[in-house]
């Protein structure tokens, strides 16, 4: 019985593997626990959504400089880092590359810093719109896109001039 | 409020939000919220009809109200025009709208997928990859079926842009994903697997990931991915600073994609071909050179960068676990990080190093930091990472120093956050038991056990103990004898109660010639636990006392008295009642010898799996499996309860012995008719890999009374029945159920139930071999007279019955009597 529950449940994690993204969302919270920016790459009901948003900042407000960038969250982990008031947080399966996807982060920063010169918060409220049009260059169906700054800020600028 | 960029201003949404911003109440805020929804409303109805802008603009306002959590029933309409312009800025918002706010209505859905029609037939790649991304983000059904040929299409035409590629890779990629039955790769396999030649390193980035999916559904029809992932690996690893501009990270080339073809490799088994694997393995050493030498950069990003490679290539010599000289050399660089000053990497390097222990190549190596692990789980100031040293403890546990790493354990049990003292308990006394030479060290563990997190010491573990006191005549006295001085404590937990509770009544005997532990000594100090433990304990307790009677006639007068009075007989409690009633009477009226016989010492426990693992397992969740288990795959595991060797690896053990795991034990719950004397290879593994990969789990076979599948000697013809054959007809004289037939092959069994005239038949099939039976047919006959007498019907059976491991097929068979 016990050998057969083993198999299943190994079926049970590679099919895992292949349905869901690597990638389940990512956030932008502040300190204060508002959301910047969600994008989700898997379906999740809207209170299943706010739940998620809620546990994430609970989790990761409380962490400083002596924890790790990464937490183990429910059965996946968050891999996260604080740029002044803002958590950027990316949520992945607990095999994915850890230090991969801190610099991923740190990537997807420093565009948002140059495209917005000199990025703060409140760009990012009143240009909600285009971060989203930044995240589908960087990322796409929970995998990583295009990781050349050069590529992705000359793409945006080429849009920004577009009527 | 920050300029807006120029192009598309939206100055009316920039106000609306600082509107929104400047309210002092949330109040404030939702009439704000509601004052311009009605404006959006009236103007989205009114006459005039709406420019693109404004209409953009409100479509904009929207989403933005929606994303403050605010409830969005209109505007879907509108937002789909937006797709039909040919503006880019509109186009954007209008995608952006259906992506974020999905509906699922079906005309709108209908307008949707011929907007992106249009869109991916435009040749323009804006609008392309805007419809694409709408796609990925959104992944439903409808558009599964609407795009998923046109998709591969797109992606390995020639004409198509690169920045459109990166897309459709991605988005093909999420359509496999949601809708893996309309996504064909058939003729386009080659082309995507050529991908990862292609010169645009974004598109190869965005390809291995679909690769990498699909290779894992389909490893045979990928497999020529594996010499292109190591050439392309090869030349980044390779290369100068200076190339792969665009892609290098701070002096680091292209990491993300040296990542994900790392990734990809572990996909697949190590390469046959000799001069792929040789450049392979160079890279791999490449890769460990790189990291002894000094930095090119003090930054963080650099190191991060350079080390998400390393710990990607140490995955995958992990995986192959086939390069002694690699593993060697992987564990002495995670060893160097165990001491780094960053956190991450302390921490990255402990999990690593847990998967190197379970290495042949490798545990030695890994054995040689246990001080440094030992130290980290003292003094980490992240839970998480002490959690890993905890972690790695365990997996380096072996005979050489299982004493030592679970002292250790022990004492970081008396620190640990709460949330992981169960875990940490469950290790703990899995360790105890697999490395226990002298058991009573092992009694003196587990009793500290449940001194320094009783609360978390589940019922398996000190089951477990007792079941092992039971089991072992040499460990027994000195059971009673430190069970005797734990419960002198003044505040003992309850489960020390229990477990004192049972050996005392076991093995009381041994120690009552001290006057310190005399019997009414002992009775004393049970019974002034008494009032302090819940139900169950105590009725354990008053089952001790009864014993104590038997073992103690001095004390007779004074356990009778206890049990007589009124808190006893006349507990509110029904098995507390019971007990304090029958034991009383028993007691007084039965003679010594009968008293004897029924409060008999318990006789040792059949060898079972043990439990403890299973519960661990289930804790852990089903991806993380004890690294024991697989060592014991490999290794020799030590000495168990009851001694008995383990067969020396499982695929002899699954040749020379026929036992098999009763898949169907619980569901029947019969007893099996087991041959005596043979002693089957793996009989005494108690931590028996229920979680072997290889072949069935070694389960004990000599007396399982919950059995169904029984073992037996192999015999010369394996389709001979066995010689017991006749005796397990003969059963069915009064009982239901139990093994109707059995050789060497297959195993079958029954189990019946009947009601007056209507009766039903279930029949169990066990494949006891190693392949699975294919085009298995079975049929049901009524011979001769019977065909008469009894009307039946059978439901079919599955074709395929997989070897031990697998499903178990039944059939079932229902029989009515005519008369």
């Amino acid at each position: 019985m016990d050998s057969f529950k083993m198999d299943s449940f190994k079926n049970l994690i590679d099919l895992i593997k292949r349905i869901i993204p690597k990638i389940r969302f990512i956030l932008i919270q502040n300190r204060a626990g508002k959301t910047r920016l969600a994008k989700w790459y898997m379906q999740f009901d809207d209170d299943e959504k706010q739940k998620l948003i809620e546990e994430v900042h609970a989790v990761v407000t409380v962490r400083d400089a002596k924890h790790t960038n990464f937490v183990e969250f429910r059965n996946f982990k968050i891999i996260y880092r604080r740029y002044a008031g803002l958590y950027f947080c990316i949520c992945v399966d607990v095999t994915d590359n850890n230090l991969a996807y801190l610099e991923g982060i740190h990537n997807f920063v420093e565009v948002l810093n140059e495209y917005f010169h000199n990025v703060c918060e409140l760009d990012l409220v009143f240009n909600f719109y285009k971060v989203y049009t930044v995240v589908d260059e960087m990322f796409l169906a929970g995998e990583i896109r295009e990781t050349s700054q050069t590529k992705v800020l000359k793409q945006l600028l080429m849009l920004q001039s577009l009527e | 409020m920050p300029a807006v960029s120029k192009g598309d201003g939206m100055r009316g949404l920039a106000v609306f939000i600082s509107d929104i911003r400047n309210c002092k109440s949330k109040e404030a805020e939702i009439k704000r919220i509601n004052k311009e929804l009605a404006n959006i409303r009236s103007k989205f109805k009114g006459d005039k009809a709406l420019d693109g802008y404004s209409k953009k603009k409100y479509v904009c306002k929207l989403l933005f109200i929606f994303l403050l959590g605010h409830d969005i029933d209109f505007g879907h309409m509108e937002a789909v025009n937006l797709l039909s312009s040919n503006k880019y800025t509109e186009k954007q918002i209008g995608y952006l709208f259906i992506s974020v706010l999905v509906n699922s209505n079906s005309e709108l859905i209908r307008l949707i997928n011929n907007a992106i029609k249009n869109d991916l037939s435009s040749r323009n790649p804006t609008f392309m990859c805007l419809a694409l991304h709408c796609i990925a983000n959104v992944g439903s059904r409808e558009m599964a079926e609407a795009f998923a040929s046109e998709i591969p299409r797109i992606l390995v035409a020639g004409d198509t842009m690169d920045s459109v590629k990166q897309s459709a890779a991605l988005c093909l990629l999420r359509l496999y994903k949601t809708s893996p039955d309309l996504v064909l790769m058939g003729e386009w396999t080659s082309r995507v697997v050529h991908l990862l030649n292609d010169q645009h390193m974004g598109v190869v980035t965005a390809a291995i990931s679909l690769i990498t999916c699909l290779s894992q559904k389909n490893p045979d029809e990928f497999k020529t991915c594996v010499s292109l992932a190591v050439s392309r690996l090869s030349r980044i690893v390779s290369s100068a600073s200076t190339d792969l501009q665009d892609y290098t990270y701070y002096f680091v080339p292209a990491p993300w994609l040296s990542c994900k073809l790392l990734r990809l490799l572990q996909c697949y088994p190590p390469p046959e071909d000799g001069a792929v694997k040789g450049r392979l393995v160079e890279c791999l050493e490449t890769i460990l050179n790189k990291a002894q030498e000094p930095p090119k950069s003090k930054k963080v990003q650099h190191s991060n960068a350079k080390n998400a490679i390393l710990f990607e290539a140490i995955s995958l010599i992990i995986h192959y676990d086939s390069e002694p000289n690699l593993l060697v050399r992987a564990c002495n660089q995670l060893g160097q990080f165990l001491q780094h000053r960053e956190t991450n990497l302390r921490y990255l390097a402990l999990e690593s190093m847990c998967t190197l222990a379970s290495s042949e190549f490798s545990h030695e190596a890994v054995k040689t930091h246990i001080e440094t692990v030992i130290n980290a789980l003292k003094t980490e100031r992240d839970v998480s990472v002490r959690q890993r040293a905890a972690d790695l403890l365990y997996a380096m546990c072996d005979r050489s120093n299982a004493k030592q790493i679970v002292a250790e354990m022990l004492s970081y049990l008396e620190t640990a956050d709460y949330s992981i003292r169960e875990e940490m308990v469950l290790k703990v006394a899995i360790l105890a038991e697999k490395y226990a030479v002298d058991y009573s060290w092992y009694v003196d563990t587990i009793l500290n056990l449940i001194r320094i997190a009783g609360d978390y010491v589940s019922e398996e573990v000190w089951y477990r103990v007792i079941q092992i006191v039971i089991n072992r005549d040499d460990v027994q006295g000195y059971a009673a004898k430190t069970v005797f001085e734990a419960l002198q404590a003044p505040a003992c937990h309850e489960n020390m109660v229990k477990v004192g509770g049972y050996i005392l009544g076991e093995f009381g005997n041994l120690i009552a010639g001290d006057p310190r532990s005399s019997p009414l000594v002992q009775f004393n100090l049970l019974h002034s636990k008494f009032h302090l433990c819940s139900v169950p304990t105590r009725a354990l307790l008053l089952s001790a006392y009864i014993k104590f009677i038997n073992l103690f006639p001095e004390t007779k007068a004074t356990i009778q008295e206890v049990l007589r009075c009124d808190s006893q007989i006349r507990n509110s409690d029904v098995e507390l009642q019971q007990r304090a009633v029958e034991y009383l009477k028993l007691s007084s009226i039965a003679s010594t010898d009968v008293l004897a016989t029924v409060l008999e010492e318990m006789p040792p426990f059949p060898e079972r799996e043990s439990s403890i693992l299973a519960k661990l397992k289930k804790k852990k969740g089903p991806g993380a499996v004890s690294v024991t288990e697989l060592e014991d795959n490999k290794r020799e595991g030590g000495e168990l309860n009851g001694g008995g060797e383990r067969g020396p690896d499982t695929s002899a053990m699954a040749a020379s012995n026929a036992s098999t795991p009763s898949p169907s034990a619980d569901l029947l719950g019969i007893r099996s008719a087991v041959p005596v004397g043979a002693a089957p290879a793996s009989a005494g593994s108690l931590l028996v890999d229920v979680f072997s990969e290889a072949g069935p789990a070694a389960v004990s076979a000599a007396v399982n009374d919950d059995g169904f599948l029984s073992s037996a000697p192999p015999s010369e013809d394996p389709a001979a029945p066995l010689p017991e054959a006749d005796e397990l007809l003969n059963k069915f004289v009064c009982k239901n159920n139990g093994v109707l037939f059995e050789n060497q092959l297959l195993q079958i069994g029954i189990k019946s139930e009947y009601r007056q005239n209507l009766g039903r038949m279930y029949l169990f099939y066990g494949n006891k071999t190693s392949v699975q039976f294919a085009s298995f047919t079975t049929t049901v006959s009524c011979p001769g007279e019977l065909q008469s007498h009894i009307l039946s019907e059978s439901q079919s059976v599955c074709a395929q019955v997989d070897p031990p491991g697998g499903l178990h097929n039944h059939t079932q068979v229902d029989r009515s009597q005519v008369h």
